[in-house]
């Protein structure tokens, strides 16, 4: 059981470790997949004392949005808007890999000096959610296109996610269905505006948008 | 003195060009190939051993040292190593370390001596050699550095018979980091696939291979012998860490290791299989990558 925890957080860091080092887009949408996966496979692991019907539906219909329905809108939003396969980074690939590996014992760190109520059964997960935050901020910073923002966006809703099943355990599930139903709109639009980007300024570099005025 | 430890570097000098035969049998399997026959290895290294040497005139003593320094070096390493049961002949606390520049001084002296032919391409040879080991060297110590934490033991004898099952229960994920980080380590050191293609012989991509292009005879047999033994000793510190999982079949030690080392030769031939070699840049990346992971592993289990 604790060994299994410890496993999937580990998937967790290892997981921010290869979007912070990926080259392609594709590789974004294959391990946000992959984190949706993680996290629902989490929240079951939490309850597996207490199964009911409500956290089987939470945690499926979790998997179901973030490792299928998610992806699925994002790969349409690349072959839409017609993005070029490479992420074109601010920050280098290997910089970012070592700045992450950096972020690392800080959010450790960090986790060690918030004067937070941790659960028990979850305390050593809040610097992991510590580090998939920060890992989000940084695609986000790092990163010139606006679908890899969107990333970014789902990959810091993930730790956030994570960081409340360390401080509060059990999300009421009216909560859960908000969230989830929120990045799901979050998602769509950004997909739609992705396009419309595209379509107006053939490109969706960020690092542009803001030279346009006038 | 104790004449059963040396059984142990004994049995790695006769048996280590047979791991590279398994590799080449595998890739020749999943290539559909009927392949070379298993002693191929040995008859190539005979065959060279009595063939006479060519020394151009321009080299200097420093080029008829460098095979037999990479042997020499290559051997010493052996007697560091236990094997399955039986305990290496040396240990002592920190000799993981000693290992490990051993290997390199090995290295040292091939590269030096591909200087010394003042051939361009075997210069351009060194260059990409040393570049590639420098980066694979935090990888090996980091990962020997998590497994001595996670075994609380400084001597690679003492380390690998501290891996058992219990330490496979409890300690997965660490490591499996390091298991990974070796066998990324193992593909670069040994010029495999990934990283660098042994059988390749175009001089323009070639890396390990490029340094000893000018040896001939005994020198090229030294060479190749010392690669394989450098080969053995990477995969014998895998198949101690992979062998609890065969004991756990009932297989006694030294059976287990013998499955460990044939799964470790037959993970190569499949790795070299199934993947291309990279592009020369992004090689960096790759042991980058693997010394970033060896630190991950290390700082978990330093908490």
């Amino acid at each position: 059981m604790k060994m299994l925890l410890e496993s999937l957080l580990l998937a967790l860091i290892l997981s921010n470790l290869v979007l912070l080092g990926s080259t392609r887009v594709r590789n974004y949408v294959k391990v946000i997949a992959l984190q949706g996966f993680i996290l629902g496979l989490l929240t079951l692991l939490l309850h597996l004392g207490a199964l009911s019907i409500h956290t089987l539906l939470l945690s499926g219909g979790s998997i179901l949005l973030k490792s299928l329905v998610f992806p699925w809108l994002l790969i349409r939003a690349i072959r839409e808007a017609d993005v070029h396969a490479s992420v074109e980074p601010f920050v280098g690939y290997n910089a970012s890999l070592i700045i992450g590996v950096l972020l690392l014992p800080f959010c450790f760190w960090l986790a060690s000096r918030l004067p937070a109520q941790l659960m028990p059964t979850m305390a050593s997960s809040l610097p992991i959610a510590l580090f998939t935050m920060a890992s989000g901020l940084f695609l986000i910073v790092a990163r010139k296109k606006a679908l890899t923002q969107v990333v970014g966006y789902l990959v810091l809703e993930n730790g956030i996610y994570v960081s409340a099943l360390a401080l509060v355990g059990e999300i009421p599930w009216i909560v859960e269905l908000g969230v989830l139903l929120d990045i799901f709109v979050a998602v769509f639009v950004m997909g739609i505006a992705l396009y419309q980007i595209n379509r107006e300024f053939d490109h969706i570099y960020t690092d542009q948008l803001s030279s346009l005025k006038g | 003195m104790n004449y059963l430890a040396f059984s142990a570097p004994l049995s790695a000098l006769v048996l280590a060009p047979f791991l590279q035969s398994v590799i080449n049998r595998t890739k020749a399997t999943l290539a559909g190939r009927q392949g070379q026959p298993l002693l191929q290895p040995y008859h190539d290294l005979w065959k060279l051993l009595r063939k006479g040497a060519v020394y151009s005139s321009v080299t200097t003593v420093i080029f008829r040292l460098g095979p037999t320094v990479s042997l020499a070096t290559g051997i010493m390493a052996l007697f560091l190593l236990p094997l399955g049961g039986f305990p290496a002949p040396l240990a002592f606390a920190g000799d993981f370390l000693l290992l490990a520049y051993l290997l390199g001084l090995g290295r040292f002296f091939t590269v030096l001596a591909a200087l010394d032919t003042g051939s361009s391409f075997e210069g351009m040879g060194a260059s990409r050699e040393v570049l590639f080991s420098s980066l694979a060297e935090p990888a090996l110590l980091l990962a020997l550095a998590t497994l001595c934490r996670l075994t609380d033991a400084s001597s690679l004898s003492a380390m690998l018979a501290g891996v058992n099952q219990d330490l496979w229960l409890g300690t997965l994920p660490a490591l499996l980091i390091v298991i990974c980080t070796l066998g990324v380590v193992l593909l670069a050191e040994n010029c495999r696939i990934p990283v660098d293609d042994p059988t390749t012989h175009l001089e323009l991509t070639m890396i390990h291979e490029v340094m000893v292009l000018d040896h001939s005879g005994p020198d090229l047999a030294f060479n190749n012998y010392g690669a394989t033994l450098k080969l053995w000793v990477f995969s014998a510190i895998l198949a101690g860490l992979v062998m609890p999982l065969w004991q756990a079949l009932g297989l006694p030690p030294w059976l287990a290791f013998g499955a460990g080392m044939l799964t470790v030769a037959i993970a190569i031939g499949v790795t070299e299989s199934v993947m291309a070699r990279l592009r020369m840049d992004r090689v960096p990346k790759l042991l980058l990558s693997a010394s970033l992971l060896a630190t991950l592993a290390l700082f978990l289990q330093q908490r």
